[in-house]
């Protein structure tokens, strides 16, 4: 089985048009997906609705093995459930979003510093049950507990500083950033939750050129680790040489998917055709 | 000089009333304002409505007008003078009317400030929210520990403004016989038979209104160290 499965997404907006039209794919561990398309095509869509910022009408979405969605047995979910089926994801937006009261590093530690005040909460709970401690045993292992994990944050911060090759812009504010160094800040906040999958939303499109390759280099390095990635983008020589798999949509549909190779040196439908001599043109 | 410090005495005491005033507004309008922001951002259409509606009306009409309606309420709804509700509360009638003042007050400046918060709040990039969301933060975490004080940055200049404008509004209290500053400067103004009282008068409001700019300032300079 499939290391994520999508099958059958739909999903109409309330002014009755059709975003996403029978969507069908699968993604194997490691593997990078970039999904290409004309704006409008319905490409953010679908992954704003595989990260559950928004719902589909209906639909399955399997990953490593666990149901996350499935529309025929329920489609609300309640605010913790939603938080819990989100976490399997991280989302790099194409205008960064990065909270500009915060410095780099703030930035990257308040999900995973928040998280582990949660953790810290059930494991209170937990040891309370435990009749066999008392309350000196608890709250030393309790005390261990949180040093532990907040030197595993520290420690892990650092280590996508250094991935994002920010180390030296720690306790810069995203305003005193170019936005090539706004994106890796994004990229290393979204890391720092351990998704089990990286997802992308044009990651490059609000940048200049010239600073878009030094966050493509940052997408590739996470590629040579073995980062499972859906990435969206208008960048086709990166989609190119980066991606096994490669989705072309076109109103609300896959058009066409395959390899990289299959989708630029022999693409069957028409309108991937149109699309690449469009871009070609360029 | 003797005359110069009983009339200063005097002011002193309209000045007392105008800071209760003021103070009492402040503390109770920002917090009602916040509420009444939520209830008219409220995706449950009947409260959004009447929040909006209340909004309308208060912005809609003149505060001197809503001081003495407020002054009338007892009167108008239960039947009863204002000496019997003094009487029943324990309050001498000087003080009731002050408490309609400041009813009347805080519900004013509530609305006003309500719709600041809104606009702080909805201007706030919903790509923040969405952010926040990603990174399973709660409503709560999203709302104190990412918007929030965005927000109060936003909010800062049109709240200030609002509140120098209180400062000066306090002079309608004297409606209801209120000896706040001005009605104090202008009593002594018709005892004295000199017009210094209104100067001197005019320079308190200038130097209290000089002391929150200098606040506000302060705050807007606090939270420089980030932009947008």
């Amino acid at each position: 089985m499939a290391y994520l499965q999508i099958k059958d997404f739909n999903k109409t907006f309330n002014d009755g048009f059709k975003v996403l039209c029978d969507i069908n794919f699968e993604l194997e561990k490691g593997q990078i997906l970039s999904i290409i398309g004309h704006s409008g095509s319905g490409k953010t869509t679908l992954l704003r609705c595989i990260n559950f910022l928004a719902d589909i009408d209906s639909g399955v979405m399997v990953l490593d093995g666990e149901t996350l969605v499935d529309t025929s047995i329920s489609k609300k979910f309640s605010e913790s459930q939603l938080r819990e089926k989100r976490l399997n994801f991280g989302l790099v937006f194409q205008s960064f979003n990065l909270f500009p009261q915060y410095n780099v590093k703030q930035n990257i530690t308040l999900a995973p510093t928040l998280l582990l005040k949660k953790n810290v909460k059930t494991l209170k709970a937990e040891l309370k049950a435990d009749k066999s401690l008392g309350l000196k045993a608890r709250r030393e292992i309790i005390k261990k507990y949180k040093q532990d994990e907040k030197e595993r944050i520290e420690k892990e911060v650092v280590k996508l500083l250094e991935k994002t090759g920010l180390l030296d812009k720690e306790n810069s504010y995203p305003c005193e950033l170019s936005g090539g160094q706004c994106q890796r800040v994004a990229i290393a906040r979204a890391l720092a939750l351990k998704p089990k999958i990286l997802c992308f939303d044009e990651p490059t499109s609000a940048l200049d050129p010239e600073l878009t390759s030094e966050v493509l280099k940052v997408i590739k390095s996470l590629s040579d680790e073995g980062r499972t990635m859906i990435i969206v983008t208008h960048e086709m020589g990166f989609a190119k040489t980066v991606s096994d798999k490669i989705i072309f949509m076109a109103d609300g549909r896959i058009e066409e998917s395959g390899s990289p190779e299959q989708i630029f040196s022999h693409p069957k439908s028409e309108k991937l055709k149109a699309f690449l001599s469009n871009i070609d043109d360029k | 000089m003797n005359q110069f410090l009983l009339i200063m005495e005097e002011l002193l005491q309209g000045f007392g009333n105008t800071l209760l005033l003021f103070a009492v507004t402040l503390v109770l309008s920002l917090p009602l304002g916040l509420l009444i922001a939520f209830g008219s951002m409220s995706k449950i259409k009947p409260i959004k409505y009447v929040a909006k509606t209340f909004v309308w009306i208060i912005r809609g009409s003149p505060l001197m007008l809503q001081i003495l309606l407020v002054s009338f309420i007892p009167t108008l709804i239960f039947g009863i003078g204002n000496k019997q509700v003094a009487t029943f509360f324990g309050l001498t009638i000087g003080d009731l009317l002050f408490v309609f003042v400041v009813i009347a007050f805080v519900i004013n400046y509530a609305c006003y400030f309500s719709e600041i918060f809104r606009g702080g709040i909805e201007g706030v990039n919903k790509g923040q929210y969405e952010a926040g969301k990603v990174l399973g933060m709660t409503k709560n975490q999203i709302f104190f520990k990412v918007v929030l004080l965005q927000v109060v940055k936003k909010v800062l200049a049109p709240t200030s403004n609002e509140v120098i404008t209180l400062v000066k509004d306090t002079a309608l209290a004297q409606i209801l016989g209120v000896i706040d500053l001005l009605n104090a400067a202008n009593h002594a103004v018709n005892s004295y038979v000199v017009l210094t009282p209104l100067i001197y008068a005019a320079i308190f409001y200038l130097l209290f209104n000089g002391l929150l700019t200098l606040l506000f300032g302060f705050f807007e300079k606090k939270l420089s160290f980030y932009k947008e």
